[in-house]
């Protein structure tokens, strides 16, 4: 038996389980962010490799540093964490400051790529892995649905590391908005998918009928315009809300933050597609609340939002490393090999067929080098792995395989890829463009030539993205401008807000130049 | 009372728009079913009234200038159907590797600011450039307001200090624009 301890008060005492969470949260946070740091103070590091690349060489070390001291037995990068909090930060900021008008120019070529491309992407690279499985080079049974599953996971275009990839590179705005809008707009395929062959893999093959299959495609339907729709209702709700904040200014960014949040969580409680959510919400209010909130809270909104997606893809990449160093691997050279190669090779494919199918419509004809960026732009990340963790080993046995093969993917796409594709596209010589604010002579003659466009499609009785953006902005600028607007400014705000910023530049430069004379 | 031999395109004329501007004969013929059927009057030519019987066009802002704009060439006030595909041959798609005749970027730009340009002197003034700002912003801004807008939109542009932009300044305002891309369109086939 133990002697008993005479209580006395206690001066000072450790107590680490109180705080244990949020300090470990702090610490994660405050590692990332310093490593990010010591990459811009080596410029020579950081002009070989992406950002990316080195924070998963990071987090592999402090993973392996953890596991040789078997001091943390957490887990950091579970599938809630991951789609809860890290992921809707980085798809907001996606949202709030997508080039719009860029966006729904593409947006036909966009939705090719996003659902049928990845709806190929996961058939083929599914069934190829099936059948080279009844060869019997894995060792294992393969069957066909717990492999569909897995090309429904693997063949997802991962936003977050295209976006921390292609932000670095600056390349031509089109073929940026064509990789990207891909990677966000999947989302919507890959939950389906995703669900749909989990749910099959636990009905059992042999009870499948095709009505299952019909209940899929519709359930494609709901999720992706389900998902759409409840972005776009929020993002009208900020709009509405932000009207009647002009007496209470400090909490303007809190509505932004907190009504798109609830409409990520809104679509992910419907099993609908919370990225697609976050991106409409973030899409539709940006118009609204621009011109209801003051100068200062859009200032905070943009740097806040900066902030908390570079933070969180930081630590996206870092605790990929981290996730990497545990003992549960079970590596299959062939299983390996053959996903890298099956998903280059579909990928390439793919994009060969369906820019051939979108050219066929579009006035910009891809060309052979954007169609190799883009078919080199597929990179897989961490949505990918995230998925994977959530397949139940009980139902699916060949999951620990499929977790190895997801990080093998994942470190290929983004080290290989990513590594090479900066040269790639100077060597290719790919146009690169930059992101500018418009002069005053441009946002004029600009328009002019939409309004000009717009009737020239009229005089041809001839429906096309003009007529149809020419339709909306009447629309919004009858019915839903006058009611979410605190001072709605006539039809044409951009002109006025391009004049406005430009006057304000001025102003500033003018101030510094002749400080003595104030 | 139509006639309607005159109706139909022949052989030759349709060579000689595809000469003129480029279309295939396929799209000119596509094209001609739709002046056919804005002449409402089957005269073979088209009236300022015509074009403002479609309903979307009579809306646009700028509708007025843009049905101006096709009688550009013409002197009197119909269009025949030559000089409405001449109108529409700006807007072709450019094609690498083959010859583009009325719709180059400098062709494209020069439709533009002639649609500025009323007058036709060549320089785009303060009052044209108001002229069109009223047409495009609406009743919502004060006049004060605007007049700002055009003033700093002049001196942007003018780099000879003659307070308004010719073609030059007007093209090099517009150096970093996609103008080949904005202003163009899909013939369908």
């Amino acid at each position: 038996a133990k002697p008993k301890k005479e209580r006395t008060f206690v001066i000072a005492a450790v107590e680490f389980h109180r705080v244990e969470t949020p300090f470990l949260i702090g610490v994660w946070i405050f590692f990332a962010s310093i490593a990010k740091i010591g990459f811009h103070m080596a410029p020579r590091l950081s002009k070989m490799f992406p950002e990316s690349c080195l924070l998963i060489f990071v987090g592999v070390l402090i993973g392996a540093i953890l596991l040789s001291t078997h001091s943390v037995h957490v887990q950091p990068l579970t599938p809630d964490t991951f789609f809860l909090y890290m992921l809707p930060p980085i798809i907001l900021d996606a949202g709030y400051f997508m080039p719009n008008r860029l966006f729904f120019d593409h947006l036909g070529t966009i939705l090719l790529f996003a659902v049928v491309g990845t709806v190929f992407n996961t058939l083929t690279i599914g069934t190829s892995l099936w059948a080279c499985g009844q060869t019997g080079m894995f060792g294992c049974p393969t069957p066909l649905l717990d492999m569909l599953l897995f090309g429904a996971l693997i063949s997802a275009v991962d936003p977050v590391a295209v976006l921390a990839v292609f932000e670095e590179i600056h390349v031509d705005e089109v073929l940026y908005i064509v990789v990207f809008g891909e990677s966000l707009l999947n989302d919507a395929v890959t939950v389906v998918l995703y669900h749909m062959f989990e749910a099959y893999t636990e009905m059992g093959a042999s009870r499948l009928m095709y009505t299952d299959f019909l209940a899929g495609f519709a359930s494609f339907l709901v999720v992706a315009v389900g998902g759409t729709c409840i972005g776009v209702v929020w993002g009208f709700g900020t709009g509405l809300v932000t009207r009647f904040t002009n007496e209470v200014r400090v909490i303007e960014p809190i509505f932004i933050f907190v009504m798109a949040y609830l409409a990520y969580l809104n679509a992910e409680m419907f099993h609908m597609s919370g990225i697609l959510a976050i991106t409409f919400c973030g899409i539709t209010m940006k118009n609204y609340v621009e011109a209801n909130i003051s100068h200062k809270s859009h200032t905070t909104i943009k740097y806040t939002m900066k902030m908390l997606s570079s933070s969180s893809e930081t630590i996206i990449f870092m605790f990929l490393g981290v996730a990497t160093v545990n003992n549960n691997h079970d590596w299959n050279t062939w299983f390996v090999l053959l996903t890298i190669v099956f998903c280059s090779v579909y990928r390439i494919i793919g994009v060969y067929i369906f820019s051939a199918v979108a050219n066929k419509f579009r006035l910009h004809k891809l060309n052979t080098v954007e169609k190799f960026v883009m078919s080199y732009g597929g990179l897989r990340g961490a949505v990918a792995f995230a998925l994977v963790l959530l397949i139940d080993p009980e139902v699916v046995h060949l999951q620990p395989m499929f977790v190895t093969t997801t990080i093998a993917v994942i470190y290929f796409t983004v080290f290989i890829q990513g590594i090479t594709i900066k040269p790639l596209v100077k060597i290719l010589n790919v146009k690169t463009g930059e992101k500018r604010k418009p002069t005053m002579n441009e946002r004029i003659h600009e328009r002019f030539m939409d309004h000009l466009m717009a009737g020239v499609e009229d005089i041809l009785g001839k429906h096309g993205n003009h007529h149809i953006r020419d339709k909306f902005k009447r629309f919004d600028n009858r019915f839903i401008r006058p009611f979410l607007l605190r001072n709605y400014q006539g039809a044409e705000p951009k002109i006025l807000e391009t004049y406005s910023k430009l006057a304000m530049k001025d102003a500033i430069e003018y101030m510094q130049r002749n400080a003595s004379t104030i | 009372m139509g006639n309607k031999s005159s109706l139909m395109l022949r052989e030759e004329e349709i060579a000689q728009i595809q000469d003129e501007t480029g279309f295939t004969p396929n799209q000119i013929e596509r094209l001609y079913s739709r002046f056919t059927a804005l002449d409402k009057n089957d005269c073979g030519t088209l009236s300022r009234e015509d074009f403002l019987r479609i309903p979307e066009l009579a809306i646009n802002p700028l509708s007025e200038r843009i049905v101006h704009s096709f009688f550009a060439e013409s002197h009197d006030d119909r269009v025949n159907f030559l000089q409405f595909m001449k109108v529409l041959a700006h807007f072709r798609p450019i094609r690498k590797n083959r010859e583009n005749r009325l719709n180059s970027r400098e062709e494209k730009l020069r439709f533009a600011f002639s649609m500025y340009d009323l007058d036709s002197d060549g320089k785009i003034s303060r009052d044209e450039l108001l002229a069109i700002l009223h047409m495009m912003v609406g009743v919502n801004i004060s006049e004060e307001q605007l007049t700002s807008i055009a003033e700093r939109t002049i001196l942007e542009a003018d780099t000879n200090n003659d307070q308004m932009i010719s073609f030059e300044e007007f093209c090099r305002a517009l150096e970093r624009t996609d103008v080949e891309q904005k202003m163009s369109i899909r013939f369908l086939n």
